[in-house]
């Protein structure tokens, strides 16, 4: 339906994430508890989750998650799909239609391979063409998570609903991400929920970037094509640029999203100075002004950020071997009432957390 | 005897008038005439340009410069303008000359565009209490940089093209050593400077007392190639390449001897008392190609330390030349429309010639969107920026920054009587008579443009701020901030913006 939507969605949300970093895998019931406390920041019009770890069966395999408003779609899709990748497995994706939600639309997940021998960048890059392809070439279908041994689960309704629709509790994961939505234009539409999905990056986003058009026109030159006029969206196009497609460090990319103040940099020592001042002027197309706070999901761990002002709230919490991240921190404490920290970081500063294992 | 019906009318109040003789003194363009015999002022109201030097000098204003309302027979077709500039023809067999900017009332879409701004989903900011950041760096951008880490240790490796820092998104266009003044010259060069921004040489070369100014200073290279030598390219910081001007797009430039006094003539390397004319073309430029080489002649005459600019006006095709430009190897296009100002152009050529700045800037962003090479380049939006709202829209459109000409003129003083191809600016700006010149003072020309300026720059910030945007690289290309009001659907889609409403 909302193919060619014009008017930028808008939205202010509730976030959590979670990391075990052992590698411990939780069900997905654990972040339904934590997000559903913060009902009132989302108002029934959009909810979502991804989680990581959740298809050890495929472990290999790009996991798509597709919604489809036609019979048709699925069909054009999945021949578009067949010229670059073998399909393993497919199958509709297993929900309680008890549960009472407006509009679905038909959900279906893949479990595809590359067809041709390809390095790892290869690999992606040609996924990513293929998700590109479908999202912006096939009327009424969707790709909404594209990663490896990882999902986005998402609609119109609470959190709690949708957790409940999609029997979350059924799937377990190291690392979980959600999202509660509370737009105030409201297409009513499933594609417009959050997390949003490109390969392996998740986003769940609180907030409205008032640099919207100068990232989504900066990105269009590098062929990320923004259908879904979401922030969240053009958010994790810029984690993809910066990071799979310029080779910078998360951390690097989050001074480029987040850049610090240009008086904070003329004050800095000449290495860094110079460092951040190269960003800045190489990539300010990527940087994000406006309220936000984000939990960037990957295949290690998760990553929060906010904006350089600090205009919306965000908290991590530790405990023991698990790393949370939330709105508010009354979500973390249903879950962990006991946290080792809390931390409260500043605007513009990130947070990261990855499975020990991948640590150096 | 001329047969045209002068524009205004001078009164002068007898009861207030002290005979002083002020306006006799001030008025170059001898409206006054003063009979010792009779101890009588006369007024010849036809020679009267409208500067309004005569009235705002009267110590007890006894003067008043008003609309002449005897004029031909109203006629929406053969309006005065065209009648008197038949008659004037008719009795000189010349081109019609003018100054300044294109007068003419052609739609003005920045007023045709509206801004945005926060209301409860997304908090205002406010720019008293919040860091708000306007600098700008304009030059090549690298698509990539490589970045090393090494033992916790990161290494940048790819070395920046070489960029201008400007503190807010705003210069001096260019105006040359010759067509004003040097005092004039003066007060944009120490403006610029005390401002953290450039100021542009023009085509007149760079009078030596100016060398102290470089690290502000765009030096430009034009076709007649006046003043240009090794001393001066290193001297600036940025050289550009003019191509075309908005106010009259392919004409040349034309200084009339008159003006080319013993200095003039020793800043531009030619002859004192000659005319200096410029070639509509570079005779060297005759394809992009050809800038091409220019540009890389320049370079490696400045060691590759300073950016190119290179200047073109408006015109229907600009975004396919801006494109080529880009290839060509310049670090910054300037784009000047057809409100742009000139000192001196036949005003059939000001007046017909060229397109919006608004319609060639959203257009030449785009098109270097869609090759995906916006990024090679800056733009810098020139020809008729007359308030800080007007800048906001350029960037908003797509400009890293803007040019003002016209706007720095009337801050110093001038009131856009159009005659400075004259050489009798009242105002002491576009003149070389040494009793004119003198009327600027460099000092307070200078102040009165870094507080235009810096009010601007306030307003960028209280504008920008409003719309929660607190880094001027987040409103560049921002055009979803921008709504069109009374824009048809053809101008909605050029513009790149959508209707008011929607």
């Amino acid at each position: 339906m909302n193919k060619l939507c014009r008017e930028k969605d808008i939205s202010g949300c509730s976030i959590f994430g979670l990391i075990n970093t052992d590698g411990e895998k939780v069900s997905g019931r654990v972040i339904t508890d934590a997000i559903s406390v913060m009902h009132d920041r989302s108002n029934g019009l959009g909810g979502g989750f991804s989680g990581y770890g959740i298809y050890p069966e495929y472990p290999d395999e790009y996991a798509f998650h597709l919604f489809f408003d036609s019979i048709k779609a699925k069909e054009e899709t999945e021949d578009l799909m067949n010229k670059n990748f073998l399909i393993e497995y497919d199958e509709k994706i297993r929900t309680d239609n008890s549960v009472n939600l407006p509009n679905k639309p038909l959900l279906w997940r893949y479990f595809l391979k590359n067809r041709n021998i390809l390095t790892k960048e290869g690999e992606r890059e040609e996924t990513f063409r293929v998700v590109m392809d479908i999202n912006n070439n096939i009327d009424g279908a969707y790709v909404i998570s594209s990663g490896k041994n990882m999902g986005v689960f998402k609609g119109v309704g609470f959190p709690e609903d949708i957790s409940k629709f999609y029997r979350l509790e059924e799937y377990s994961g190291y690392t979980w991400t959600a999202h509660g939505r509370f737009p105030t234009n409201t297409p009513g539409w499933w594609g417009g929920a959050h997390p949003f999905g490109l390969l392996d990056w998740t986003i769940v986003h609180n907030g409205e970037i008032s640099s919207y058009d100068a990232n989504r026109r900066y990105l269009e030159m590098y062929g990320y094509r923004c259908n879904l006029v979401t922030d969240t969206e053009v958010i994790t196009y810029l984690f993809d640029y910066l990071v799979r497609k310029n080779n910078l460090s998360l951390p690097l990319a989050s001074k480029v999203i987040s850049s610090p103040m240009w008086e904070d940099i003329d004050r800095m020592d000449k290495k860094e100075r110079e460092l951040l001042k190269a960003l800045r002027i190489t990539y300010g197309g990527a940087l994000l002004t406006g309220p936000f706070s984000v939990i960037l999901g990957f295949e290690n761990g998760i990553m929060g950020l906010g904006d350089r002002l600090k205009l919306r709230p965000f908290i991590v919490g530790k405990n023991e071997n698990t790393v949370y991240m939330s709105s508010e921190e009354c979500a973390i404490r249903k879950i962990s009432p006991e946290l080792d920290s809390v931390y409260r970081p500043r605007g513009g500063e990130f947070t990261i957390a990855m499975l020990d294992e991948c640590y150096e | 005897m001329s047969k045209i019906i002068p524009e205004f009318i001078v009164k002068k109040n007898e009861d207030k008038c002290i005979n002083c003789k002020v306006c006799v003194r001030q008025c170059s363009e001898e409206v006054y005439k003063y009979f010792e015999d009779f101890d009588l002022i006369r007024i010849y109201d036809d020679k009267c340009v409208g500067c309004h030097r005569c009235d705002l000098m009267c110590p007890t204003d006894a003067l008043t410069i008003t609309k002449n309302n005897s004029q031909y027979k109203e006629n929406s077709h053969w309006d005065n303008y065209t009648i008197k500039s038949i008659k004037k023809q008719a009795e000189t067999g010349g081109m019609i000359l003018t100054g300044s900017g294109n007068d003419k009332p052609y739609t003005s879409y920045w007023d045709r565009i509206l801004l945005d701004a926060s209301q409860v989903t997304n908090p205002a900011i406010d720019p008293i209490r919040e860091p708000m950041e306007l600098r700008t760096y304009l030059g090549k951008k690298s698509d990539k940089l490589s970045i090393k880490e090494e033992n916790g240790e990161i290494f940048l490796e790819t070395e920046l093209s070489p960029q201008l820092k400007i503190e807010t998104p705003i210069m001096f266009s260019a105006m040359s050593y010759g067509s004003i003044s040097l005092n004039t010259c003066e007060s944009l060069a120490s403006a610029a400077s005390k401002l953290g921004t450039f100021y542009n040489t023009g085509e007149g070369g760079l009078h030596k007392k100016l060398y102290k100014y470089g690290k502000n200073t765009i030096g430009q290279v034009a076709s007649g190639r006046f003043g240009v030598h090794t001393d001066y390219l290193n001297a600036c910081a940025a050289i550009e390449i003019k191509i075309g001007q908005g106010a009259k797009p392919g004409i040349g430039g034309h200084l009339p001897g008159e003006k080319v006094t013993v200095e003039i003539s020793q800043t531009r390397m030619m002859p004192p008392g000659t005319d200096a004319i410029s070639p509509a073309p570079h005779h060297d430029i005759y394809s992009i190609e050809d800038l091409k080489q220019l540009i890389a002649l320049i370079k490696e005459a400045t060691d590759y330390e300073k950016p190119v600019l290179v200047k073109i006006a408006a015109v229907h095709n600009s975004a396919a030349i801006a494109s080529g430009i880009a290839r060509a190897g310049a670090d910054v296009i300037v784009i000047d429309g057809f409100r742009g100002g000139t000192g001196a152009a036949p005003s059939v050529i000001r007046d017909n010639t060229g397109i919006p700045i608004e319609v060639a800037l959203a257009v030449i962003d785009q098109r270097l969107r869609d090759e995906s090479i916006r990024n090679d380049v800056s733009i810098v939006a020139a020809g008729g920026i007359r308030s800080s709202a007007d800048a906001v829209k350029a960037i908003a459109l797509g400009a890293d920054a803007v040019y003002i000409g016209t706007a720095a003129l009337v801050a110093m003083g001038c009131t856009l009587c159009q005659k400075c191809y004259k050489g009798k600016c009242n105002w002491g700006l576009t003149t070389q008579d040494p009793v004119l010149t003198r009327r600027l003072n460099p000092a307070i020309g200078s102040q009165n443009l870094v507080n235009l300026v810096n009010s601007w720059s306030l307003e960028i910030k209280e504008i920008i701020g409003s719309m929660g945007i607190n880094a001027i690289e987040a409103l560049r290309g921002n055009r979803y901030r921008l709504r069109g009001i009374g824009l048809s659907d053809v101008e909605s889609d050029i513009l790149g913006i959508e209707h008011a409403g929607m």
